[in-house]
């Protein structure tokens, strides 16, 4: 895993970092590619394109199931990747970690199997009022379907939690408390040590949407003893399709299966299915296998650089942005956390964020503008929406320059 | 003028400007001239949303005539919604019913009609040509 001084190097030649992105090389309207939208998707390294292209060509075959020579080398190659997040979750044990399409999959996923298992008429599920829709509608379908309520912890006005209300809401009604590692909206880092100490004082669960935290710092879920944490593939350098869950087995265990199908099931008789242990119960269906391939492949491309590293790097380049936006006339942050990772939400004068994003599109640089699904956020901080920078590790200081240029320029043309 | 006459003068107006800088900036002047729309004119049921930025249309029928009025939230589309209002305004249902919109995509903004930008310019062009269809069918009876 990590090792400082070894890895360091890498990022200290980003130009060579940057070469392994073949996107990064392009250009858009005639101007080179500046890409700030990671946190909406990051970028593929060639490794990850490769792993992709490779399985398909020498590899491809159904998983679990053949007895032929493919099946079991394309089953061997799967398997080695569940083993892999393990590791880069330090999860105690492989069949803690399922297979989703992603992060949205995977909430889903929670809600429905543990909320038939253990939500009654008249518990609460404890969410933040800074998630993203999917932390936020799977529980309210949930809770419609169980009679059971939703109870919002507050932000305070630079966009932390309020943890005084939060410590408030635990008490024996409350089943499960979800909420983000990093606001892909505001980048708030959120004191999830906390959060989970509190609830698990109260006995309660606690799951983590970890989809905007993997990609930029360490994540280990038994240090943290966290009961369960997703996230997405395609935001840490993997393809679309794929996403984790991590769900401690005693959870996993008890919880009823979501989906049925094929590669989930013992035996099925008409009359009745036994299912298949941990983690298939999780699985039915042909997974995406070549996805899965691409998911390690960017481990492989994390570690190869050290998580340690990236987020000191991104740290620097985080603060650095800050500080080059404070310089734009009438720019004003939209959050201002007490520790942020990743994200930079703002919004210039009375500029709408999407003339803004037009018109800095329209130089080469990509942004996200509008309400970064969390539009119960929006409504709080009273905004349309916002213009959202976000950075990976392949950005620079250089890039920063010409988006401080660009929105300068945005303003001056929007007088 | 006709619908068509009106398109081609836009079009000629965007060729004298060079970059898309130029474009834009002109854009974005045409959104500002616009007169806002009486913040009593902005009921839900005039809004048409777009995920990103909201539009407002409001029409009048008088005299065989369909006139629209309409604002936006965001300049660059209420610079565009001033050009389709230009266009559009001001003809009879029937006219404004059979008329072709090609001038966004001669002037090099067909991305902002692309169902995917979701700005509300594209719902905006569907409603207005509801109203004059709707127009146009009861003037038939
Ligand atoms: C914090 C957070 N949660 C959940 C999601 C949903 O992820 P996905 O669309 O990959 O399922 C996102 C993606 O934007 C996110 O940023």
């Amino acid at each position: 895993m990590e090792n400082g001084t070894a890895h360091t190097p890498l990022l200290k030649n980003i130009a060579q970092v940057r070469q392994l992105f073949p996107i990064l090389q392009s250009s858009v309207y005639g101007k080179p590619l500046v890409y700030f939208d990671n946190g909406a998707t990051t970028q593929k390294p060639l490794q990850v394109i490769e792993a992709m292209d490779t399985y398909y060509r020498e590899t491809n075959s159904n998983v679990h199931r053949g007895v032929h020579y493919l099946s079991g080398k394309a089953t061997d190659a799967f398997e080695a990747v569940r083993k892999k997040v393990q590791r880069f979750l330090n999860a105690a044990q492989e069949h803690e970690i399922i297979y989703t399409s992603g992060t949205t999959a995977a909430i889903n996923l929670v809600a429905s199997s543990f909320g038939k298992k253990y939500v009654l008429p008249g518990d609460n599920i404890i969410i933040s009022s800074i998630e993203h829709h999917a932390n936020i509608v799977p529980w309210q379908m949930m809770a419609e379907e169980r009679g059971a309520s939703l109870k919002i912890i507050p932000m305070l006005p630079n966009g932390d939690l309020d943890m005084a209300a939060y410590e408030s809401y635990l008490d024996d009604k409350v089943k499960l408390v979800a909420v983000n590692y990093v606001s892909n909206a505001l980048g708030t880092v959120n004191p999830i040590e906390k959060i989970i100490e509190l609830a698990h004082r109260n006995e309660i669960p606690v799951l983590i949407d970890a989809a905007q935290a993997v990609q930029h710092m360490p994540v280990d879920v038994q240090q943290l003893d966290v009961d369960f944490l997703v996230f997405s593939g395609h935001k840490m350098y993997g393809p679309t399709g794929i996403g984790v869950l991590y769900g401690k087995e005693k959870y996993l265990d008890a919880m009823p299966p979501f989906m049925g199908g094929g590669e989930m099931i013992q035996t099925v008789t008409f009359e009745k299915t036994t299912y298949q242990k941990l983690p298939f119960k999780f699985e039915a269906g042909t997974p995406a296998i070549a996805e899965v391939i691409g998911l390690g492949a960017a481990i492989d491309f994390i570690e190869s650089v050290g998580i340690e590293a990236i987020n000191r790097y991104e740290t620097e380049l985080l603060a650095y942005l800050i500080e080059a936006l404070k310089s734009i006339p009438g720019l004003r942050f939209v959050g201002e956390p007490e520790k942020r990772a990743g994200v930079v939400s703002f919004l210039i004068g009375q500029h709408h964020p999407f003339d803004v994003g037009e018109i800095l599109d329209k130089q080469g640089i990509a942004v996200r503008t509008g309400h970064h699904c969390a539009e119960p956020l929006m409504r709080i901080f009273n905004v349309p929406g916002t213009v959202r920078a976000s950075v990976a590790l392949y950005n620079t200081k250089e890039e920063v320059d010409v988006l401080v240029r660009g929105l300068r320029r945005a303003a001056d043309m929007l007088g | 003028m006709t619908i068509n006459e009106i398109q081609d003068e836009i079009i000629s107006e965007f060729e004298m400007l060079g970059e898309w800088m130029d474009k834009y900036e002109y854009i974005i002047q045409l959104g500002k001239e616009l007169p806002s729309m009486d913040e009593s004119l902005k009921t839900d049921d005039r809004l048409i949303k777009g995920c990103q930025s909201r539009v407002w249309l409001h029409a009048d029928y008088s005299d065989g005539l369909l006139k629209f009025t309409a604002d936006s939230d965001a300049l660059i589309t209420k610079g565009l919604v001033a050009l389709l209002v230009r266009v559009l305004s001001g003809h009879t249902p029937q006219q404004i019913a059979e008329a072709e919109i090609y001038f966004i995509e001669k002037i090099g903004l067909q991305n902002h009609l692309s169902p995917t930008r979701a700005n509300g310019l594209l719902s905006m062009l569907k409603q207005m040509k509801l109203y004059a269809v709707a127009l146009a069918a009861q003037n038939k009876l």
